[in-house]
């Protein structure tokens, strides 16, 4: 890439991940309307589109209001965090064989790291909100996260095997045969799991649960800050699609299309799946989803990192 | 573990399925929705079949209303008949439950299939006798109280209702 390009692909990126976020939010409602029999926001503009543009708008102009008997620098701090670590997990997507910001060696740790750095900003939301419910938001949030953390890590681990190399690029380049999805579909069963719970999105939102918890962790948060927190909340779901998309459906790999097409289109597809979970799959008590991680998935993991080892092994040295 | 699993994807299949089925949805503003013609809305005082007002402010409905939101007064007119000097009924009170309309004995409240009545101004949700008052006779077209009640108003005097025999006069008991 060139000196311009280095510069300013990164700020297209940005601008494009935060814009695609917002435009999400109404793409979401207007799905979830669909699959539950109603029309969702269709007045203004063409389809509804403009709703981004008033939402916005209207919380751009609310109060920006910090209750005074909660911990002011934590409080916040927290909304930033969730937004920077996942706009920096986009760092290291390759969304074509040459667009990309940065081939790290060690790219799939650094977006296990990003993603779990933006746990800390719900769990430091909830804690510093000194409100009941944001309190019990941001427990579930940690409960959530020692239950699937482990697994999601092990979980991209077959991946890594088959490729031999934690670099975005390289996976997605050992997927020119045969999409990782079908040797790995194990992999892709919990790691697609994982992220739900990643993003905190339905069926897994139990740091928010809306019906229990009034909004859990931003119960206090209102204005910019909680907008903040929706940006991270969308950010992760694409961020999370991206990341399923390069690691088990071969990325940009796809006939006729040019590769950033294919790319897009399989992160669509992948978004919407997720919307799909949101509209269909009811949510489980925080109990039941830690004995799912911990009796379940992690020994299916571990079953699919044996078995992924073992094959490789064969593949590699015969018996 | 793949009981439950098998469950979920159902699920998910069943409700992909709902791609493809008509949204439920009223557009309300431009699709107005059919109202029974015995809904429960916008509160009206009618008139009986000759045009005069059918209320006779025997305040059944305010002693009705569970959330006290009428309020009368009671007046006699020169030929007889009484008549309400106000009548005044808070909108923003009344939950429309249909009890005054229950309660009134002469069917002047009647509730109709309206219910756009938002107003900017809170106080523009009270409603004087002038704005409740209609001129036709509402759900019951030829129900006049003062023909089929013994009450002498000017040009009709006792026994003179439907069904009415004429009085005994109880002091001349001769057979």
């Amino acid at each position: 890439m060139g000196e311009l390009s280095q510069v300013l692909f990164p700020l297209l990126l940005l601008v494009g991940a935060v814009a695609a976020a917002a435009v999400l939010t109404w793409f979401e409602r207007r799905l979830l309307g669909i699959w539950q029999d109603r029309y969702g926001p269709n007045r203004l503009g063409p389809f509804g589109v403009l709703q981004v543009a008033s939402d916005m708008l209207k919380l751009l102009t609310k109060d920006d209001w910090v209750p005074p008997f909660s911990d002011r620098v934590v409080f916040v701090f927290a909304p930033t965090t969730i937004v920077v670590a996942m706009l920096l997990g986009f760092a290291v997507v390759p969304f074509s064989p040459d667009l990309y910001i940065i081939d790290l060696n060690i790219g799939v740790l650094f977006f296990l790291s990003m993603t779990s750095l933006a746990v800390y900003s719900v769990l430091l939301g909830g804690l510093a909100s000194n409100n009941k419910y944001a309190l019990l938001g941001g427990l579930r949030s940690a409960a959530q996260m020692v239950s699937y953390e482990v697994f999601m890590g092990l979980s991209l681990m077959g991946v890594v095997m088959l490729t031999g190399s934690f670099s975005m690029r390289d996976i997605v380049l050992a997927q020119t045969d045969l999409w990782f999805c079908v040797p790995q579909c194990l992999g892709l069963y919990v790691f697609l799991i994982a992220g739900v719970a990643e993003s905190h999105r339905l069926p897994f939102d139990l740091p928010e649960a809306e019906h229990e918890l009034t909004a859990g962790f931003h119960t206090e948060y209102g204005g910019m800050k909680f907008a903040m927190f929706m940006l991270g909340e969308y950010l992760g779901l694409i961020l999370i699609s991206c990341m399923i998309v390069t690691l088990f459906f071969g990325g940009w790999l796809g006939p006729w299309l040019p590769p950033v097409v294919w790319f897009t289109l399989k992160v669509f597809i992948c978004i919407c799946f997720f919307v799909l979970l949101r509209a269909a799959i009811p949510r489980p008590r925080y109990d039941q989803l830690m004995s799912l991680g911990w009796k379940y998935m992690l020994p299916l993991t571990l079953v699919n990192l044996v078995l992924t080892g073992a094959i490789a092994l064969y593949m590699a040295e015969g018996f | 573990m793949l009981n439950s699993l098998g469950s979920q994807l159902k699920t998910l299949w069943t409700i992909l399925q709902h791609s493809f089925t008509r949204a439920e949805t009223v557009q309300y503003p431009e699709q107005q929705p059919y109202l029974a013609p015995r809904y429960r809305g916008r509160i009206v005082l009618t008139r009986d079949p000759d045009g005069d007002e059918r209320c006779v402010a025997c305040n059944l409905c305010a002693v009705a209303c569970p959330v006290d939101c009428i309020a009368l007064q009671q007046g006699t007119r020169e030929d007889g008949r009484w008549y309400p000097t106000f009548f005044r009924i808070n909108f923003s009170r009344c939950v429309m439950c249909g009890m005054c309309e229950e309660a009134c004995p002469t069917t002047a409240i009647q509730l109709t299939p309206d219910f756009e009545m938002c107003e900017y101004n809170r106080n523009n949700m009270v409603y004087e006798k002038e704005h409740l008052l209609i001129d036709g006779t509402g759900k019951y077209h030829d129900y006049n109280f003062y023909r089929v009640a013994g009450m002498a108003i000017d040009g009709k005097d006792k026994g003179d209702a439907v069904n009415e025999s004429v009085p005994v006069d109880v002091k001349s008991l001769l057979p």
